[in-house]
């Protein structure tokens, strides 16, 4: 049985279809989260599992039962929202507290419940302060324990660290982790950030324009990426997108690089390894794909010694170093087309200098161009 | 406003002497009326007589106040205001706590129970801020006719209620706009309902605009002469129609102290209520803007 369940649901706001067709099922335990763009419709997906907006169709299932007609006072899930949304007149014992009142647990039980979650949390010194006279990242915690307190079936973050400043977020995320791990609670996250989901979950929901692009482990979806969508949306810098003519001779297939400002000079070549080869590739050549590599796909070429790594040979030509301190970030071109490299932090490269790289082919994922959708 | 660079010149100190100095004509003309009246309550009717409006009192007498309040004649009967006084009250009080309520209510419905049309209701109710009583009248008179409430207390709260609703909606709708929607819904996944909300999160909150409500609603009701002198019996009619009737009443001495310190009386209320929670006020009015 699955702890949440979302069957076909459709939701629509006047003639716009905001969630088309969505199904999903999470196990007990599992740290689910919905990440996309703004507009994508995560939001709105999450307000329809808390209950607080009604779906058009489709039904939603926790632990089995339907829910979709149910308030969400009757749902037995606690959120944490990007705004914290806590009570300012009630000091943060009342804030915990509330939700367990309204439920009707006797007052010790209450109070368990509190110095239970305070503990965890380490906000013990500042149960009696009112939301005002905390810090941001004191509210985050409050706006946590408010949702442990009721130790609901699902737990739901709406964007929970966005309005945190950036270490504390790092922070926060690693503690969010360590509760998982330590409580084994089911959660449904939203976020847009794609670190924050790579990190914390278990399965990611990756959403575009009301639906479900890819639904897998981070693995999955950093190197499986379904479309281009994917591919390019996960991963910081963004994998790098080469537009590429597919080529068949002899029994291999080649990756013509175009490079539209050299159309006279010998074009670059690159081989598609025969382990990656597919059925379906017989059918696309001659026609444009698109070539996708991720800026850790390269190595450099005096490099690959130390690493036992071995490639395709290639040549950039760089235009940008930044180094970042762990690694350096190499913005370079490649037969004409801008790309991102990620280099060890000792390189010697500077701007304008012919840069010789090895890029790893194997790990690679090819596109079909009009579709976008992947093919290799 | 200390806290600033001037400039030094010669023409820019003369600028801001002039400028000073018409604030505190502007001002000393804006107090002398009510300086007037407060010399001449005080005054004996001698001193009055012997003229200059600005003297001050050959002896201070509170014998008029004392007049006004339990022995002046309003019309035909020579009471004083006392009885007008607690007429006030009492249409006052449960006026301003039924409209601000309702207000209240309305506002939390209109931005947190949102309805389909809940903009045109609001625009709807807005449009009764804009209806001038005069207009009201005779449809009110039949009205209160009908409902049995002609010439009463509860006619008249009724009155005010009807026609405060429409400001004190538009304050607190206001006021309920900037409170975050996600609060709401923390607090309906909290398991708390429709007058849970409103009681245990949206009211502690709502200070502020309670305080600009009722000093608003207070006054407009407390000085309200029109819907008082139309719709109130004779045991009923408020403070301001009796002191209407006192300064006409043309039997006898025009005793212009007893007058004056009736008008006093019958303006303390407000003055009162503004200077307690005046402060309140101005913050109330410009709550929205600032982060809570």
């Amino acid at each position: 049985m699955s702890a949440l369940e979302i069957r076909n649901v459709d939701k629509t706001f006047g003639i716009e279809k905001v969630l088309k067709d969505i199904s999903l099922a999470i196990d007990s335990g599992e740290f689910l989260i919905l990440v996309g763009p703004s507009g994508c419709g995560k939001s709105t997906l999450m307000n329809a599992i808390a209950g607080l907006e009604p779906v058009t169709a489709g039904e939603i299932l926790i632990g089995g039962d339907d829910v979709t007609w149910r308030t969400p006072a009757e749902r037995d899930i606690a959120m944490v929202f990007q705004s914290y949304a806590l009570y300012p007149s009630m000091t943060v014992r009342q804030n915990i507290s509330f939700g367990l009142e309204m439920r009707k647990m006797p007052k010790a039980q209450r109070e368990e419940a509190v110095s239970r979650v305070a503990e965890l949390l380490q906000i013990t010194p500042l149960l009696d302060r009112k939301p005002s006279q905390l810090s941001g990242g004191q509210r985050q915690r409050v706006a946590m324990g408010r949702a442990l307190a009721r130790e609901p079936q699902i737990y739901l973050f709406d964007e929970p660290l966005s309005n945190l400043d950036a270490k504390l977020r790092v922070e926060m995320r690693t503690e969010i982790k360590k509760l998982h791990q330590r409580l084994g609670t089911t959660i449904v996250y939203v976020t847009h950030d794609q670190i924050e989901a790579m990190t914390l979950a278990d399965r990611i929901a990756v959403m575009r324009d009301g639906e479900i692009l890819q639904l897998g482990t981070p693995d999955e979806v950093y190197n499986d990426p379904v479309d281009m969508f994917v591919a390019g949306f996960m991963g910081s810098p963004s994998m790098n997108f080469i537009p590429v003519t597919l080529v068949k001779r002899d029994a291999e297939y080649i990756l013509r690089v175009l490079d539209e400002q050299d159309v006279s000079g010998t074009p670059l070549e690159l081989p598609w390894p025969a382990a990656r080869e597919v059925p379906a590739l017989h059918e696309h050549v001659g026609e444009r794909l698109v070539l996708g590599l991720r800026p850790e796909h390269f190595v450099e070429d005096e490099a690959r010694m130390e690493t036992v790594y071995d490639g395709t040979e290639i040549e950039v030509i760089a235009t940008v170093v930044e180094p970042t301190g762990a690694d350096t970030l190499l913005q370079a071109r490649l037969a004409g087309h801008e790309v991102t490299v990620r280099l060890a932090p000792k390189t010697h490269v500077v701007a304008e200098d012919r840069v010789a790289l090895r890029a790893d082919l194997s790990r690679a994922v090819l596109f079909d161009g009009k579709t976008q959708r992947r093919l290799a | 406003m200390a806290n600033m660079v001037r400039r030094h010149t010669t023409s820019a100190r003369l600028w801001r002497g002039g400028l000073y100095t018409l604030l505190i004509v502007a001002a000393l003309v804006y107090l002398l009326p009510l300086v007037v009246m407060l010399l001449t309550s005080l005054k004996p009717l001698d001193d009055i007589r012997a003229g200059g409006l600005l003297s001050l009192p050959s002896t201070i007498s509170f014998e008029a106040w004392s007049k006004a309040w339990s022995s002046a004649c309003t019309g035909m009967r020579c009471n004083g205001m006392s009885g007008y006084f607690l007429n006030s009250i009492a249409i006052v009080v449960p006026a301003v706590a039924i409209s601000s309520f309702v207000g209240a209510l309305n506002g939390y419905v209109l931005t947190k129970w949102r309805f389909r049309g809940a903009n045109l209701c609001f625009a709807l109710l807005l449009f009764g801020c804009f209806v001038p009583f005069q207009v009201v009248l005779m449809p009110m008179a039949r009205t209160l006719g009908w409902l049995g409430l002609a010439s009463s207390t509860g006619g008249l709260v009724l009155v005010h209620v009807v026609y405060g609703i429409a400001f004190t909606t538009l304050f607190f709708r206001n006021y309920y706009v900037s409170i975050p929607d996600e609060m709401i819904a923390a607090a309906k996944l909290d398991g708390a309902g429709f007058w849970r909300i409103f009681w245990r999160i949206l009211l502690p909150v709502s200070g502020p605009i309670i305080t600009v409500t009722v000093i608003w609603q207070f006054t407009q009701i407390w000085n309200d002469f029109l819907f008082g002198v139309s719709f109130a019996g004779f045991d009923s009619q408020p403070v301001t129609v009796a002191l209407n009737n006192m300064v006409n009443t043309s039997t006898g001495v025009k005793e212009y102290n007893v007058d004056m310190a009736a008008a006093m009386i019958a303006a303390l209320p407000t003055l009162v209520v503004y200077v307690l929670a005046g402060k309140y006020f101005v913050r109330g009015l410009t709550a929205g803007s600032v982060k809570g």
